[in-house]
């Protein structure tokens, strides 16, 4: 459960501070997938901040039942370079002591999943970018975490890819019944995964709207008249906003 | 290899314009290389020279490694802890311009002319150039990756081991490198007084008697000692860094 309640936030320069999220309200049950989606720059990433616990609220409330055995996946991937493909995904089971068979048979497995099979050996920066967020993807799921956060996870995708990884994320949250929130500017994105669908606004980044969207996760949810309906929608707030398009 | 060749197609123009500058010169203060690598090889034949090499290296290396032992741990700590780096810098930035070498007289007070004040002079001076380096990498390892590994709950300690110390790892083996010449340099200056063994002694008795095919074996040794800790230096480095070749 992810409950979030007049959060404030703002970052301090050079004395002066300057808000970055004002007033958000929202709610996440168990199980349940949230997307995030907004214009560039209003605050999505510190929104997931506040709610993995790297960053407080300067006031609100945000309350998540479970952070602790959450697990991330940062915008930039955040993998490590000096590490093989293989440490990377294994070094959460690794800090938390699990046994090397274990830690290999887990990578091996994710590895296949996420079609790196072969390339546990590579370095990072050996890999494209789509690559590299496939391994954050794996590494983050090594853990079998209980809540999901992601940030564009998917961004740097071809879209065919993208739609597989997308299935594949649906998969893991409804199979292994854990909760995500998944920051994305696709809106396509947003409506095949977010159940609950928060809009924000920029400067500073505020609720615009809170969209329910049930049949998110669903196998041929694409191609229905409904999931079309709700990207209109979703385009329209967005356009209300008046920041223009973004890519 | 290319690079083997290249060194030793470089060795060979550096014997040439020794050759030349000899016979232009004219002068026995700069002896012919033959001559040089004839009394070399007698040396090393009878084993004289090869004694004088070992407590050399010896002495560079005790020197190299009490200061690695030292200056690596302090340096990622006072990077990467906030309060530490404020309450050291300040000595670290007084006490780093300060030529150590003149310590030496009150080294010798302290430590008598024995073995330890040698090492422990070279120990001081190659201290501060890794402290200062290491340091300076710890502090700026990007604060991603503390994000990364913070989401992967890791003790402050597998912070060290899994990001700090990796990170850091190629600025501390330049900053060895740095040192390899400076040790040698100062090693030089430690065996000018007080022994009677070591190639900085070799140098300077055969410089008082004039007997300069001698005084240019001891260099020349000299200088093959802190080649061979360089390649030894480059074999580590490809061992320990194999990501960054990988860019
Ligand atoms: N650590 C920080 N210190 C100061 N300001 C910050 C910090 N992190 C973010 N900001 C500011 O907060 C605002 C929101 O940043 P944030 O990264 O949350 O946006 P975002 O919606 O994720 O953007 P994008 O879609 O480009 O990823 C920006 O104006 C940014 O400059
Ligand atoms: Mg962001």
């Amino acid at each position: 459960m992810i409950t979030v309640d007049s959060a404030c936030l703002g970052f301090s320069h050079g004395g002066a501070t300057l808000p970055v999220l004002h007033d958000i309200s929202f709610a996440v049950a168990e199980c349940d997938s949230c997307a995030v989606i907004g214009p560039s720059g209003c605050g999505k990433t510190s929104l997931l901040f506040l709610l993995a616990g790297l960053l407080r609220p300067d006031r609100g409330v945000v309350e998540v039942v479970g952070q602790e055995q959450s697990g991330m996946i940062l915008q930039n991937y955040g993998l490590f370079p000096w590490k093989t493909v293989a440490e990377n995904v294994g070094l959460g089971l690794v800090l938390r002591g699990a046994a090397r068979k274990t830690v290999a048979a887990t990578v091996e497995r994710l590895l296949g999943e996420m079609g790196l099979s072969g390339f546990g050996g590579h370095f990072p920066g050996q890999l494209s970018g789509g690559m590299q967020q496939r391994v954050a993807m794996a590494r983050a799921l090594a853990v079998e975490p209980r809540i999901l956060f992601m940030d564009e996870p998917l961004s740097s995708l071809d879209a065919l890819t993208r739609e597989r990884l997308q299935n594949l994320i649906a998969e893991v949250w409804l199979g292994k019944r854990i909760t995500m929130v998944l920051v994305t500017h696709s809106i396509e994105e947003a409506v095949f995964l977010g159940r609950r669908i928060v809009v924000l606004g920029g400067r500073p980044g505020r609720v615009l709207r809170l969209v329910d969207n049930p049949e998110a996760g669903g196998s041929d949810y694409r191609d229905s008249d409904v999931f079309f309906h709700r990207c209109v929608l979703l385009r329209q707030i967005l356009k209300g906003e008046g920041d223009g398009p973004e890519t | 290899m290319g690079r083997k060749r290249d060194i030793a197609l470089a060795a060979v123009v550096l014997l040439v314009l020794w050759e030349v500058a000899a016979l232009a010169l004219g002068s026995m203060a700069l002896p012919q290389p033959w001559q040089v690598a004839v009394d070399t090889a007698r040396r090393l034949a009878d084993g004289s020279l090869l004694d004088d090499l070992a407590i050399s290296t010896l002495r560079a290396l005790a020197g190299i490694a009490l200061a690695l032992a030292t200056a690596v741990p302090l340096g990622l700590m006072v990077g990467a802890e906030e309060g530490l780096r404020r309450r050291l810098s300040p000595y670290i930035y007084l006490l780093y311009p300060v030529p150590h070498v003149v310590l030496l007289p009150l080294i010798i007070i302290l430590f008598g002319i024995g073995e330890f004040s040698k090492i422990f002079l070279i120990a001081l001076i190659v201290f501060f150039q890794i402290l200062v380096t290491t340091r300076d990498a710890a502090k700026n390892i990007h604060r991603n990756y503390y994000l990364a590994i913070e989401t992967l709950g890791a003790s402050r300690l597998q912070v060290y081991r899994h990001v700090i110390l990796p990170a850091t790892l190629p600025k501390i083996l330049t900053a060895m490198r740095i040192s390899i010449g400076t040790a040698v340099a100062i090693l030089f200056f430690v065996e000018s007084f007080a022994t009677t063994r070591g190639l900085g002694y070799i140098i300077m008795d055969s410089w008082g008697r004039a007997d300069y095919v001698a005084l240019y074996s001891g260099i020349s040794a000299m200088a093959a000692l802190g080649f061979c800790l360089y390649l030894l230096l480059d074999r580590l480095e490809r061992r320990l860094c194999l990501w960054t070749l990988s860019h």
